[in-house]
């Protein structure tokens, strides 16, 4: 018997084609590979006009503070000659508070251009802050389907203040209660209204991230003669990481290496309704950062913008407590009160510095703002009332959603490496399965895929030996 | 919230449930199978009904929604809450470690002529 569910379900694609206004058919090359810089063009829009854009929507153009005290604390640590300078960009400054209103800034620019009258998306994040702003601004109408509560109406602060700040824009907010099946009332709503998906993962909005990495290429360039050597990226759904690793190559800083940083919360699950509380990050996290690279199309769009896999050079994780040292140490040395997911990044860049020669430049792209709720106070108040133990430590001991471990020492802060070569294979086992179990995938799928995991053809062939003699 | 009954015109908050456990996605863990997928919003009351009544509500898009009553007025009473312990120390620590450093490198350059980068480089070769 076919449920609700089921029955929006298989009208997905017919539902977001119409509330997306693009036909991604049309990028499509065989049962694996698509044209993927085609389907980011086909906005038609310019970096300059997507600058001008979020110009006129009062985004971008934050300030890139340099950290000399962080930078100081880590060189005081590290061997002789080690200790890269730090550099933040403070993107907590933008309308909303978060880089999420680079994305949200260009889906609203595109909503209003044609013509719909409303948006909707589904985000428990800053993402929601981000287009109930946009829309706000442009006059167009928000929905925002939020999961922000377990079986019991019991929820994350920070999921908490995010539903208060899309409502102070003039959102109408729909709480939920644990679940991926936000998604399907999103397409509800989508076909009752005929709004627009302001999707996190559509070309509109990861092409407007394109600016951070534009605006971090050209201003070291201008403060230190160079870009980066190295930009730190707080990951989640890759979308972060794809649009300013593609803004940096397109500044001509293809050689600054991308690092991206989740906090570890392995041994959760994300759609668990026991789990969801234990979590004292809600975004940036592992839950998100490697489902998402290793099969990006589990998205709310057919085909997703943010690859992040076509990118990553490393993959660092830190856990929840170094997060929270991190975030405390940034206020009381630096004066930068912010949210603490957005320092995961901070916090990973902390421990890398420290390897790198003096010379070297860190650029860590985001801050998010903060407040009630969304702070590490308020986060590690509300772990100790869900029964997580909080106790100073060596972070080594810290085990998601049992205990935070706050470091003791800067010392103790040791971002660990999580193997980008694992999470290529199984993109490549799921790109396989996802194109059937009889498909043979053609030398064109072959470069696809390459490209697609930042690899070689030799290299996904021998892939592809490897998992048909483990089938 | 006081009030246990809402007016015709009344900001509140209403709850339903839109899936039943057994019309739910397959691809749940056992918890959230078990459960309803419930939902709340809010908008402004078709009519005067008690806490927990059914109602119809129009939301800030102008969509009618119904669901049972559960707060009028609703409000928001998120904190930062009380000081972490775990985390007290780490401002006065981390401040005198970064004065500590500074003046040991301070004293390195007065020592050495060239200063601190001449000082560095000897170190790493």
């Amino acid at each position: 018997m076919s449920t609700r569910f089921d029955e929006i379900m298989s009208r997905r694609g017919e539902i977001m084609r119409r509330a997306l206004g693009m036909d991604y058919q049309q990028f499509e090359q065989s049962p694996i590979a698509f044209d993927y810089e085609a389907m980011m063009a086909d906005h038609g829009y310019s970096l300059a006009d997507i600058r001008a854009i979020q110009r006129t929507a009062g985004v971008g153009d934050t300030p890139l503070l340099e950290l000399r005290n962080m930078t100081d604390l880590v060189r005081s640590i590290s061997e002789p000659g080690k200790g890269a300078r730090i550099f933040v960009k403070d993107e907590a400054a933008n309308l909303a508070g978060a880089f999420k209103d680079r994305r949200a800034s260009v889906s609203i620019h595109v909503a209003k251009e044609k013509g719909y009258e409303g948006v909707i998306a589904a985000t428990s994040g800053n993402y929601g802050a981000a287009v109930s702003s946009q829309a706000a601004r442009y006059g167009l109408t928000c929905i925002i389907c939020q999961e922000t509560f377990d079986s019991r109406h019991i929820g994350q602060p920070e999921i908490i203040e995010k539903s208060r700040i899309c409502e102070a824009y003039g959102a109408e907010v729909i709480q939920m209660t644990v679940g991926p099946e936000l998604f399907f009332h999103m397409l509800e709503l989508l076909d009752q209204t005929g709004y627009f998906a302001a999707s996190l993962y559509s070309s509109f909005g990861v092409s407007g991230i394109e600016t951070l990495g534009l605006e971090i290429a050209e201003e070291m360039r201008e403060r230190t003669g160079a870009p980066p050597t190295v930009c730190v990226i707080t990951h989640a759904g890759g979308g972060n990481t794809t649009g300013t690793a593609r803004g940096l190559k397109r500044a001509g800083a293809g050689e600054t290496q991308i690092v991206s940083a989740s906090v570890d919360l392995s041994g959760l699950h994300m759609a668990s309704d026991h789990d969801f509380n234990r979590k004292s990050f809600t975004t940036g996290h592992t839950g998100f950062g490697v489902p998402f690279a290793t099969w990006p199309d589990r998205a709310d769009v057919p085909r997703n913008a943010a690859r992040s896999l076509r990118y990553i050079d490393r993959y660092l994780t830190v856990t929840q407590g170094e997060t929270f040292y991190v975030t405390e140490a940034l206020v009381k040395l630096e004066g930068l009160e912010r949210g603490p997911a957005g320092n995961t990044a901070m916090t990973a860049a902390v421990s890398l510095a420290r390897d790198l020669p003096r010379e070297a430049t860190v650029v860590v792209q985001e801050t998010e703002y903060t407040g009630a709720g969304k702070h590490h106070w308020a986060q590690l108040n509300f772990a100790k009332e869900m029964g997580v133990g909080v106790c100073s430590g060596d972070p080594k001991n810290n085990v998601p959603g049992k205990v935070i471990v706050i470091p003791e020492r800067p010392e103790q802060i040791c971002a660990k490496d999580f193997d980008v070569d694992r999470m290529r294979r199984s993109y490549v086992r799921n790109a396989l399965k996802n194109a059937g179990a009889d498909y043979v995938p053609t030398a064109a799928d072959i470069e696809f895929l390459a490209a697609d995991t930042n690899s070689s053809a030799e290299k996904v062939e021998a892939m592809l030996v490897e998992l048909r003699e483990a089938s | 919230m006081s009030d246990q009954r809402c007016r015709a015109g009344d900001w509140v908050e209403v709850e339903s449930v839109l899936l039943e456990p057994a019309d739910r996605s397959k691809n749940l863990p056992e918890d959230t199978a078990a459960q309803p997928l419930r939902m709340w919003i809010k908008g402004y009351a078709e009519s005067a009904v008690d806490m927990g009544a059914e109602v119809c509500v129009q939301t800030v898009t102008g969509r009618t929604v119904t669901g049972t009553l559960s707060d009028i007025n609703p409000g928001y009473f998120h904190t930062f809450g009380r000081p972490i312990p775990e985390l007290v120390h780490v401002g006065p620590d981390l401040r005198e470690r970064l004065a500590a450093y500074r003046a040991a490198q301070h004293g390195e350059v007065l020592d050495e002529p060239g200063g601190e980068d001449a000082g560095t480089e000897g170190g790493a070769s």
